[in-house]
């Protein structure tokens, strides 16, 4: 019988993995996908706690948590494209529009 | 070995060597693949865990939809400056060593912590339990989620449309 444990840390593993996405990918799409990892190994942690709880509000914020990422994902490269637009590039190094 | 034990196994080295794929690979295009096996994945994860509900809308809204949307942005941005699909990556190993610290925090949580709980029983109609929870207790936050959802579809038409 598989335990909680066991989920959690499948779900530490990919929420690190997405981490090192974001921090490597010099691609603005590709740190999106690393973001998307990050937040469907929270999706994990949730379901997890609420099978192993018996408590189903997990499953409801899993719910709200997957409506909000996708939001996120469409504003997110509604974004892109529009910069892509401005400057011809995606890639973040490049967009320091802002810097001193 | 029961079944879940092995289905359990085989799904988490799926989802790990897809989800290290989707960062490590060097086109694009074949990492927005690998994040759509990554989420049927957890989709499966989530199976094992007796929540088919929850597994139809990751197939749903993220395999079905996020991915569609990535690579339709990956289309819009690429496509205009030819062959640029492949992408580097910079500062791998601080990268790898940040992300193995969050790791090792997250475990050393995981081992502290008594989480040897037994697994409860499942209640049948879990299905009907989320739809009375959602239009419950959490009506109003269901209904912000709606006005979330019209505000991203207004802000992406905004954002992306054309000039003219």
């Amino acid at each position: 019988m598989i335990g909680l444990p066991a989920y959690l840390t499948l779900a530490a593993l990919v929420f690190s993995i997405g981490l090192f996405g974001v921090l490597t990918r010099r691609n603005a799409v590709g740190i999106l996908l690393g973001i998307e990892l990050m937040l469907n190994a929270v999706n994990i942690n949730l379901v997890a706690f609420a099978r192993f709880s018996g408590n189903i509000i997990g499953l409801v914020f899993t719910l709200f948590t997957i409506a909000i990422t996708v939001a996120e994902v469409a504003v997110g490269l509604a974004i892109v494209i529009a910069i892509f637009r401005v400057r011809r590039t995606v890639e973040a190094d490049r967009l320091d529009l802002l810097r001193g | 070995m029961t079944l879940e034990t092995v289905g359990f196994w085989v799904v988490a080295v799926v989802l790990l060597a897809s989800s290290l794929a989707v960062v490590l690979t060097p086109n694009l295009f074949h990492a927005v693949l690998y994040l759509a096996a990554a989420l049927v994945a957890t989709g499966v994860v989530f199976l094992l865990l007796d929540q088919p509900f929850l597994f139809a809308v990751q197939l749903l809204l993220y395999a079905g939809g996020v991915v569609t949307i990535v690579v339709f942005a990956i289309m819009l941005t690429e496509r205009l400056v030819g062959d640029r699909l492949v992408q580097t990556s910079r500062h791998i190993v601080n990268g790898a060593i940040v992300s193995a610290a969050v790791f090792v925090g997250i475990a050393g949580f995981l081992i502290r912590a008594r989480l040897d709980v037994a697994r409860p029983a499942q209640s049948t109609e879990l299905t009907a339990a989320i739809g009375r929870a959602l239009f419950g207790p959490f009506a109003i936050t269901l209904e912000l989620l709606g006005m979330l959802l019209v505000v991203a579809l207004l802000g992406a038409l905004y954002l992306a449309r054309s000039e003219e």
